[in-house]
C-alpha cells in the first residue's frame, strides 16, 4: 500500500495504542500534523513545548503508559530538552518525536535547523535520526519498546520533512529485535537465596524503596515481602506511594527531608535492602557514614545503578517485582521462627524515635503551608493525584500528604525541575479523567509554566493548583537562612501577579485564603465546586517558614536540623 | 584507590553516532580517556572500538556497566588482568642533519623501524610495537629532534589459549 511517511508515523503510533498526544505544531512537522487530525487520537495543544513533555510525563505515570509529545524542529526540539532530562533522571517512559528539517538541508544551519539527537543524547535512554519513510515504522516500534522495557526512559526520534513527505510502498515492521539491548529481567535465584538468608539472621532489618517499585508495579508483591518478612520501609521520593505511607511498617521518607525515624534507623540497621533505588545523594548525605553498620543488597534492573555511589553486599540485577515475587516464595519456605518476637526490640527502638521526632509545625494567626497540605489530604482523602513543582512546596507535600497509592505522586526527583507540577497535573488528568488531580505549587516555580493554565482551559481540564505563596523562592532562601547568615540574595518575588485575576484571565477560577479559617472554606470550594475548568488556589502562608527536618547538603543523615 | 591503566575492548553497532555516544559518557561523566582507536571489523556492520582509560577498580567497573548500557553497544571486553597483544603505531618526523643521519638509521636498524620518507634534513619513521617500544625508541630520538609525531593509540587483542 502506498503511504507517505506523515500516514506511517499515524499508523506505527496507533500499532502502539497511543491515545494521546501532547504538542506543538510548526514548519517541519505541518504535514504530521495533517494526519494527526484525521485519526482519532487525542491532541494536547500546550503552550509551550517544555510543558509537552512534562505533561507527557505526567500522563505516563498516571497512566502507566508511554506518553508522547511531538514538536517541531529548532527551538521547537530545544524547548523540550528539559522536560526530558527530567523524564530521564526519573526513568519515565516517554516518547518525543520532533521534526527536522529537510535531509539536503541538514548541515546548512537551515531556518530552524538543530541537531536535536546531538543535544539530547546524554538525556535520553537513546535516540534516532530517521533517515528513509522505508525506516521510520520499525524506528517507532523500536523507541516504544525500548521507552517501556528495562529501565524506561524517554526515546527521542528526530524525522526530517522530506522523510515525511516521501511516498513509499508500506511494510509493516516485524518483531522487535535487538542484540544489542536485552534487559535482565529475572533476578539470580541464588543471588536471592543469599538474600533470604540475610533477612533470617538480621536483628535490625530495613527496606529501602524506590521509583522502581512503582514503575514495576511491584507495590503488592512489596507490601507483602515487607509484612511476611517484617521489616520496616522507607522511600526515596520517587517511592512515595510504593508502599502504604498509612501502614505502621512505613518508616516515612529517607533523606535530607526524611523523617527523624527513617534516617535513624537506616543509620543503626544492620540489613539495608535497596530496592528500585539509586542511592543519590539527597538520599544519603555524606555516603561513607550511610548504613554504616550494614550488609547492604541492592535490587535494580539497572547494574549501573548497584555500587555507583555506595558499596553493596548483595548485588541483585533484575526487576523490582520478579525479585520480590520470588523473594516472597522463597520465604513461604524459609524458617522464620520467632521472627516478631526477635525484631520486637528493633520495633521499640523505632517507636521510641517515632516519639522523639514527629513531623511538627505550629498552626497559629498565619497560614502554615504545612497546614494547607494536612488539610489537603484529609479534604481529599488521599485519594487525589498529587503533581508538584519543586522546592518546599515538593517537600511539604511528600511529607504531609500520606501516600497510600503508587502513581498518586508525581513529582520532578532527579533533576528537581521547576515548572513540573502544573504540565504533569494536565497529563494526569488527560490519563485519569474521573480522578481529583491537584499541583501543590509555591509562587515561584508555578511562574515558570503558568501559560499552561490555557491548555487546561482549552482542554476542559479541572485540574486545582495550589499555591503555598510565601513570596520568595523558598527552599533556596531556608538555606540562605540557614547556612549563609540570611543573606536573601534574590530570593525574593517582590513582585508577583494576583493569581486569582490571573487564573480569571485565563478563563478558570482564581481563590485566596490570607487567614487560617478561611483554607478549609478555599479547599472545599475549589477541589469540588468547579469540575470543567482549572482552579488557582492561592494560600498566603508563613514567609519564612523552613522545611524540617533538614540534612545539610554533605552531611551524615543522622545529623538533622530539627523544628 | 590506586588508579590503574584499563584497556578496554567495545563492539559496537557501525552507525552514525555511535562514537559521539561513547566519548560522550566519557566527557559526560568525567571518565578519563589516554587513547581511542576505533574502525571496523571483519563482521558487516560492527565496529571495533578499543579505549584505554585510567581508573580505579570500581569506577572501571562501573565505565564497563555505563558502555554496556548504551543501546549501539554488542559487548565490552576488559583486556586488562588477561594475557593479551598490544600494538600501537607511530609515524615520527625526526631532523636528520649530515651528522646524525647514520646514528638515527641504526636506531631504526635496531628498533625494527622504517624510513617511510626523506629529505636532507629529515627522516619520517614508522614505528609499530607496544607501549615500552614506544617510550623507548622517542627516548632514543628524541637528542635529535622530533619536529612532529602521530601516533594511533593502542589497538588490543586478547591471546588464544596455547
Amino acid at each position: 500500500m502506498k503511504m507517505n511517511g506523515a500516514q506511517i508515523l499515524m499508523k506505527a503510533l496507533k500499532d502502539e495504542g497511543v491515545e494521546t498526544i501532547f504538542g506543538y505544531p510548526g514548519g517541519a512537522v505541518i504535514d504530521i500534523y495533517d494526519e494527526l487530525v484525521k485519526t482519532d487520537i487525542r491532541h494536547v495543544l500546550v503552550r509551550h513545548e517544555q510543558a509537552a513533555v512534562h505533561a507527557a510525563d505526567g500522563y505516563a505515570r498516571a497512566k502507566g503508559r508511554v506518553g508522547v509529545s511531538l514538536v517541531t524542529s529548532g527551538p521547537g526540539a530545544t524547548n523540550t530538552v528539559t522536560g526530558i532530562a527530567s523524564a530521564y533522571m526519573d526513568s519515565i517512559p516517554l516518547v518525543v518525536i520532533t521534526g527536522q528539517v529537510p535531509k539536503t538541508l541538514i548541515g546548512n544551519d537551515a531556518f530552524q535547523e538543530v541537531d536535536i539527537v546531538g543535544i539530547t543524547r546524554p538525556c535520553t535512554k537513546h535516540n534516532y535520526l530517521v533517515q528513509s519513510a522505508e525506516s521510520l515504522a520499525g524506528i517507532i516500534k523500536e523507541a516504544f519498546h525500548i521507552a517501556r522495557s528495562g529501565r524506561p526512559g524517554p526515546v527521542l526520534v528526530d524525522i526530517p520533512k522530506d522523510v515525511v513527505k516521501a511516498v513509499i510502498d508500506y511494510k509493516a515492521p516485524g518483531k522487535v529485535k535487538m542484540r544489542t539491548y536485552n534487559p535482565t529481567y529475572n533476578p539470580n535465584r541464588r543471588q536471592l537465596q543469599k538474600v533470604i538468608k540475610l533477612v533470617e539472621e538480621a536483628e535490625r532489618p530495613v527496606i529501602f524503596a524506590g521509583g522502581g517499585i512503582i514503575l514495576s508495579e511491584a507495590s503488592k508483591a512489596l507490601t507483602e515481602f515487607s509484612r511476611k518478612a517484617q521489616i520496616p520501609v522507607t522511600g526515596s521520593l520517587m517511592g512515595l506511594g510504593g508502599f502504604p505511607g498509612s501502614d505502621p511498617l512505613w518508616l516515612g521518607m529517607l533523606g535530607m527531608h526524611g523523617t527523624y525515624r527513617a534516617n535513624m534507623s537506616t543509620s543503626a540497621c544492620d540489613l539495608l535492602i535497596g530496592i528500585g533505588v539509586r542511592f543519590d545523594d539527597r538520599v544519603t548525605g555524606r555516603t561513607d557514614a550511610f548504613a554504616a553498620q550494614s550488609k547492604i543488597v541492592h535490587i535494580d534492573i539497572d547494574p549501573t545503578s548497584i555500587r555507583k555511589n555506595i558499596p553493596v553486599t548483595i548485588p541483585v540485577v533484575g526487576d523490582c517485582k520478579n525479585s520480590l515475587d520470588m523473594l516472597n516464595e522463597m520465604l513461604g519456605d524459609a524458617d522464620l521462627g520467632d521472627l516478631f518476637e526477635r525484631r520486637k526490640p528493633w520495633f521499640d527502638q523505632i517507636d521510641e524515635w517515632k516519639r522523639a521526632g514527629r513531623l511538627d509545625y505550629e498552626q497559629k494567626e498565619i497560614i502554615k503551608p504545612q497546614f494547607v497540605v494536612e488539610k489537603l489530604y484529609e479534604m481529599t482523602e488521599g485519594k487525589a493525584i498529587i503533581t508538584t513543582e519543586v522546592g518546599q512546596n515538593q517537600m511539604w507535600a511528600a511529607q504531609y500528604y500520606h501516600f497510600d497509592r503508587p502513581g498518586h505522586f508525581i513529582t520532578s526527583g532527579g533533576l528537581g525541575c521547576m515548572g513540573f507540577g502544573l504540565p504533569a497535573a494536565i497529563g494526569a488528568q488527560m490519563a485519569c479523567p474521573d480522578k481529583l488531580v491537584v499541583d501543590i505549587a509555591g509562587d515561584g516555580s508555578i511562574q515558570m509554566n503558568i501559560q499552561e493554565m490555557a491548555t487546561a482551559v482549552q482542554c476542559c481540564l479541572p485540574v486545582k493548583v495550589v499555591i503555598l505563596n510565601n513570596g520568595y523562592l523558598g527552599m533556596v532562601r531556608q538555606w540562605q537562612e540557614l547556612f549563609y547568615d540570611k543573606r536573601y540574595a534574590c530570593t525574593c518575588m517582590e513582585h508577583a501577579p494576583d493569581f486569582v485575576k490571573l487564573a480569571e484571565a485565563y478563563g478558570g477560577v482564581g481563590l485566596r485564603a490570607t487567614k487560617p479559617e478561611e483554607v478549609e472554606t478555599v479547599l472545599k470550594q475549589g477541589l469540588f465546586n468547579h469540575n470543567d475548568r482549572p482552579v488557582i488556589m492561592d494560600f498566603a502562608v508563613d514567609k519564612e517558614e523552613c522545611v524540617y527536618p533538614m540534612v545539610p547538603a554533605g552531611a551524615p543523615i543522622t545529623e538533622m536540623l530539627l523544628v | 584507590m590506586q588508579e590503574e591503566k584499563h584497556v578496554l575492548s567495545i563492539l559496537v553497532d557501525n552507525q552514525p553516532g555511535v562514537l559521539s555516544r561513547i566519548s560522550g559518557l566519557f566527557s559526560g561523566r568525567g571518565y578519563n580517556i589516554e587513547s581511542l582507536c576505533v574502525a571496523e571489523t571483519t563482521e558487516t556492520g560492527v565496529s571495533r572500538i578499543t579505549i584505554v582509560t585510567q581508573a580505579n577498580t570500581p569506577l572501571v567497573e562501573q565505565i564497563k556497566k555505563q558502555l554496556n548500557k548504551l543501546i549501539n553497544v554488542l559487548k565490552v571486553f576488559e583486556l586488562t588482568g588477561s594475557p593479551y597483544v598490544q600494538r600501537e603505531m607511530a609515524l615520527i618526523k625526526v631532523s636528520a642533519k649530515p651528522e646524525s643521519r647514520a646514528e638515527i638509521l641504526r636506531i631504526v636498524d635496531i628498533f625494527r623501524c622504517k624510513v617511510v620518507d626523506v629529505s636532507l634534513d629529515h627522516y619520517t619513521i614508522e614505528v609499530t610495537g607496544d607501549d615500552g617500544k614506544m617510550n623507548a625508541i622517542l627516548k632514543m630520538m628524541a637528542p635529535h629532534g622530533i619536529k612532529e609525531i602521530a601516533r594511533t593509540g593502542m589497538i588490543a587483542l586478547f591471546r588464544e589459549p596455547k
